[in-house]
């Protein structure tokens, strides 16, 4: 989660939705994000909105987290049920951070309870939470998924140790393939998080990290290209020239050798940077992301949507829990999509999927852009044609982006 | 006895009622911050016109960039009174433009005087423009009268500079006066010499009017006002005039002086200068150097010297948003009302869109012009690398006269002509070698050299003007760290073995970035450019050859790579407004992009491929 919060309107008191949410909300799956903004450390490249110290001030402590985000759960079945919208129960939870394995296992289970008694969880919920492979042992592993919990995803980032030194990543990598076995012992579907393109490593570093993450056969792998943030001290040593980046072309290398090694190992991708053992291991809480669903993001600058509003939180947990105590949304601003912008955002986001976007789903000017991009080799002509779906080759999601801005026409 | 003249002697010289003999008529010759204006200033201050609290800095220069870059561009008339003895003068003192670009209206200012102050940074010594009016003056009979200022500066050298001067004008070191435009020693002493030594106006008084007109300015409020100086005869309030070389009449709807506003009187005779007003809205139609006369009684022949104002330098002006187009062409229009020399032709170019090309008197004009449409209306420009006129001759005999390089034509040429100026370069005797060098590379012919004193020396050179518009001055000053100044004018045109190179983006013609260069430089532009076209145009999705060309043939080739990534790598929950503004902002940059074949160019990459140090346009402003 960006620390930046984007412009918007000013968001009601009581979190009010308008009636516009109610359109179509029954063909809407409903999902839960649970924030927690802690770590023991923060890395270098982190611009995620997170806080190291235990005691924050103002009533904002890790111990006392997961009663106030049960407080805004509380507000959230007040508000959505307040807007008319129809009994949902939740399809997906998911716990992400910070580093949410730094609060007691039984605080995460607690904050899933809480979301279980406001709404009910689906009987084949998928409840995942991120983890960090330091702060995670059989025990408490165990105790996730009897409290409920399904799926873990762990923040491997990369196995070469002087890339995790560069990333200011503590853990030691001999743990992965235990922390990976442990979390299939209790149960859990398991997704490893790698980084590419760290400042330093090589084609063959990056080789090392992707077989040592197919080794542990693990079903589920995010690859994400490292993107340095204003503001981060990994920003700062670049600008010093303490570290110098890699280039975009070393990036699109590594992507195509991460997407070759995967799909090899029979891990296809159903987004750009995420990779399946089929469909079933998909993470379907980041698909109802792309596909436009119904989520509430609880949590300091957590951002939510119900059909077409879109909101976030304020950042600061201190911030956050004053404004629960005193009854108040914690929304910080809002944003009530319109039409334009919303076939912008569908656009955007359905491509990114493997699943592609409806060919009918474009407007007339936009379908005729899509054979100059099929030509370019960057769409599938083949499921243009048999599917009626517009599909990104391997070039087109490296590109993906271009792709979009071509469609809108706004220019590559 | 103050030298400010009682009611009693001032009534002998109320205008249109002074006797010639009470009348001096003078200009200041002077280089860009060699202080004219602050003279100007102290002049009017101990005459009485402006009183020291209504004392603004640089009171007669009247536009902000004027009085920002301390340059003067329209140049005006005060009168001033003064008191020798016991007689009172009336001093007309005409304010000229210092710059080449400029040189016909400085000399129709001279042309209106009967003496020049020629004015000197006592630190500095005499540069080439100053040199250049001086001749001028010296060719039209004007009394000089040497000046040395700033004699306050702890770096002024008056005694060299004295010696230099003198060598110059003629005469006696010692006759070199002194003084201080910004502490006023020596000023009257300079007042009262101008009354001693510059002769009075001769003309006759019963002839048929005759009248120069050495300025016109556009007022929003009273329309034209003309500047002129009466030689024979005398112009009345509410009489007709003519304009010689139109035959235009007019009814004179005011007539008067300036000191330092504009008031009224009852008419001006022989030897005065002041303005008229007729109501006419455009300056063409009072043209600098025309001939006014009374239209019921005319002359039979104007006074010499008229030519029309013509341009030498032109740059093709473009809005950055296309739609301000029309803004742009009022903008022009308007400046056209007050600026006889400016021309312009409606202009498209693929790469820029929409625009004029625009002919200048030269750099200086060039940026005047841009900054005031920038400034007082408000608008983005680019401006394309200035270029100069270019005459072809086909083999077949046909001429083609090019003022864009990119309609340079193709085919059999029989030759190129390209216009040549008479330049001349003063400075310290040590950089004789280095000018020397410089001006050989920029295909200039040495006419002569001479020594103004030890360690002053002034070169003559034939050079192509192309070479001077393209960098030779900030070349000169940087081989010269800064102490070498020049002047030139124009003199007529050469042969030369001249090609166009074009550049080609993806096989497409760039036409902004068509240039005329030598057949020895062809190569070195095309490197230059296409190296810069590289650095700034922003990698596509296919690989993109930039090549520089002379005809078909390729004479320089950079590549674009194809660029492979361009995706974020994640987009979730929190991310997606946040992305979603990223992408309509990017669709406003859109706008900003021009599509050339399928190549989409940032419009900064054309404003920094051209306004790049090498074919920015400069001037003398930056000494």
């Amino acid at each position: 989660m960006s620390p930046a919060l984007p412009d918007g309107d000013a968001a009601p008191d009581d979190g009010a939705l308008p009636s516009s949410v109610l359109e179509g909300a029954d063909a809407r799956a409903f999902g839960v994000y649970l924030h927690v903004p802690f770590c023991t450390v923060r890395c270098g490249y982190c611009d995620f909105n997170t806080y190291t110290a235990t005691e924050l001030g103002g009533g904002a402590s890790q111990a006392s987290y997961a009663a106030t985000a049960m407080r805004e759960v509380a507000l959230s079945a007040r508000v959505l049920r307040d807007a008319g919208l129809p009994e949902r129960r939740v399809s997906t939870v998911f716990v992400g951070g910070g580093t949410p394995t730094v609060l007691p296992a039984d605080d995460l289970v607690g904050m899933l309870r809480a979301v279980d008694d406001a709404w009910g969880l689906a009987d084949d919920a998928e409840v995942t939470t991120e983890a960090n492979p330091d702060s995670v042992t059989p025990r408490s592993l165990a105790a996730l998924a009897a409290g409920g919990f399904t799926r873990v995803s762990f923040g491997m980032q990369s196995a070469v140790p002087h890339v995790l030194r560069t990333l200011e990543r503590t853990h030691d990598p001999a743990r992965i393939p235990d922390v990976v076995r442990w979390a299939r012992d209790a149960g859990l579907d398991v997704s490893l998080d790698l980084i590419y393109g760290t400042p330093g490593e090589s084609l063959d570093d990056w080789r090392v990290s992707l077989e040592s993450a197919l080794a542990t056969g693990v079903d589920h792998v995010s690859a994400y290209a490292l993107v340095v943030e204003q503001g981060t001290r990994m920003a700062v040593q670049v600008r010093r020239g303490e570290l110098t980046l890699p280039d975009s072309d070393d990036q699109a290398a590594k992507y195509e050798l991460a997407d070759d090694l995967l799909t090899a190992a029979g891990l296809g991708w159903y987004e750009v940077s995420n990779w399946a053992r089929g469909a079933e291991h998909a993470c379907r809480h980041n698909l109802a992301y792309w596909r436009d669903d119904d989520w509430w993001g609880v949590g300091p600058g957590a951002h939510s949507h119900v059909g077409g509003v879109r909101w976030w939180n304020v950042k600061h947990p201190r911030a956050y829990a004053a404004r629960l105590d005193a009854g108040l949304s914690p929304a910080a601003g809002r944003e009530v999509v319109d039409e334009e912008a919303a076939a912008l955002e569908r656009l955007m986001l359905h491509v990114r999927l493997a699943e592609g976007m409806p060919l009918d789903e474009l407007a007339d000017d936009e379908r005729g852009r899509v054979a100059g991009l099929v030509a370019d080799g960057l769409v599938d002509g083949r499921t243009l044609l048999t599917a009626r779906r517009l599909v990104l080759t391997r070039r087109g999601r490296l590109l993906a982006d271009l792709v979009v801005r071509t469609l809108a026409g706004f220019g590559a | 006895m103050s030298p400010i003249p009682s009611a009693a002697a001032a009534a002998r010289i109320r205008p249109a009622a002074t006797a010639p003999e009470l009348l001096r008529n003078f200009c200041i010759i002077a280089h860009i911050d060699h202080g004219k204006s602050t003279l100007a200033d102290r002049m009017l201050q101990l005459t009485g016109v402006v009183e020291a609290r209504a004392m603004r800095a640089q009171y007669l220069d009247r536009m902000d960039i004027e009085r920002e870059r301390g340059i003067t561009i329209k140049s005006q008339a005060v009168r001033m009174p003064w008191q020798v003895g016991d007689t009172a003068y009336a001093l007309n003192m005409i304010d000229t433009p210092g710059h080449v670009d400029f040189t016909y209206e400085v000399s129709r200012s001279l042309a209106a005087c009967e003496g020049a102050v020629l004015l000197v940074d006592a630190a500095q010594g005499i540069e080439a423009q100053t040199l250049a009016n001086l001749y001028l003056a010296l060719e039209n009979d004007l009394a000089i009268i040497p000046v040395l200022n700033k004699i306050d500066l702890p770096a002024a050298q008056p005694e060299k500079y004295a010696e230099e001067i003198a060598g110059l004008v003629g005469g006696d070191p010692g006759d070199v006066m002194k003084v201080s435009g910004k502490t006023g020693e020596g000023v009257e002493a300079l007042l009262d010499r101008i009354v001693g030594t510059i002769p009075a106006p001769v003309g006759a008084a019963d002839a048929p009017a005759r009248a120069m007109i050495f300025d016109s300015v556009y007022d929003t409020y009273r329309g034209v006002v003309t500047y002129v100086r009466v030689v024979d005869g005398n112009l009345n309030p509410r009489e007709r005039i003519a304009m010689m070389s139109t035959k235009a009449t007019h009814e004179l709807l005011e007539i008067g002086v300036i000191s330092p506003e504009p008031v009224p009187t009852k008419g001006l005779g022989v030897g005065e200068v002041g303005y008229l007003i007729t109501g006419v809205k455009d300056v063409r139609q009072s043209k600098v150097g025309d001939t006014v006369t009374n239209a019921a009684k005319p002359a039979a022949e104007a006074l010499g010297g008229y030519s029309d104002p013509k341009p030498m330098v032109f740059s093709g002006l473009y809005p950055i948003d296309g739609s301000d187009y029309p803004a742009l062409r009022d903008a022009l229009d308007k400046l056209k009302l007050n600026d006889a020399a400016l021309n312009y032709e409606p202009e498209t170019s693929v790469a820029l869109g929409f625009g004029f090309r625009v002919g200048f008197l030269g750099l200086l004009h060039l940026e005047i012009i841009r900054e005031r449409l920038e400034r007082e209306f408000d608008l983005d420009l680019i401006s394309t690398a200035p270029n100069v006129v270019y005459d072809v001759v086909m083999e077949d005999r046909t001429e083609v006269h090019v003022t864009n390089p990119s309609e340079f034509p193709g085919g059999k040429i029989r030759e190129v002509r390209e216009p040549v100026v008479k330049a001349t370069i003063l400075a310290p005797s040590e950089f004789v070698g280095a000018i020397m060098e410089l001006s050989q590379s920029k295909r200039g012919d040495l006419l002569g050299m001479d020594y103004l004193s030890e360690d002053r020396v002034e070169m003559r050179y034939t050079l192509p003007l192309a070479e001077i518009v393209f960098d030779f001055f900030d070349q000169l000053k940087s081989r010269t760290r800064g102490y070498a100044s020049l002047d030139y004018e124009p003199s007529g045109e050469q042969v030369a073995d001249l090609v166009k190179v074009d550049i080609l983006l993806q096989g497409e013609q760039v036409d902004a970035f068509s240039a005329i260069v030598h057949k020895d430089k062809a190569y070195a532009y095309g490197v230059m450019m296409t190296a810069k076209l590289k650095e700034l145009i922003p990698r596509q999705q296919f690989e993109v050859p930039i090549q520089a060309a002379v005809g078909s043939r390729v004479i320089a080739r950079e590549t674009i790579r194809a660029i492979r990534k361009d995706v974020l790598a994640k987009c979730y929950g929190g991310d997606i407004t946040r992305k979603r503004k990223l992408l309509e902002k990017q669709k406003e940059g859109k706008k900003r992009m021009k599509t050339i074949g399928r190549v989409d160019v940032p419009q900064e990459a054309f404003i920094a491929a051209l306004s790049s140090d090498s074919a920015a346009p400069k001037d003398a402003k930056k000494k």
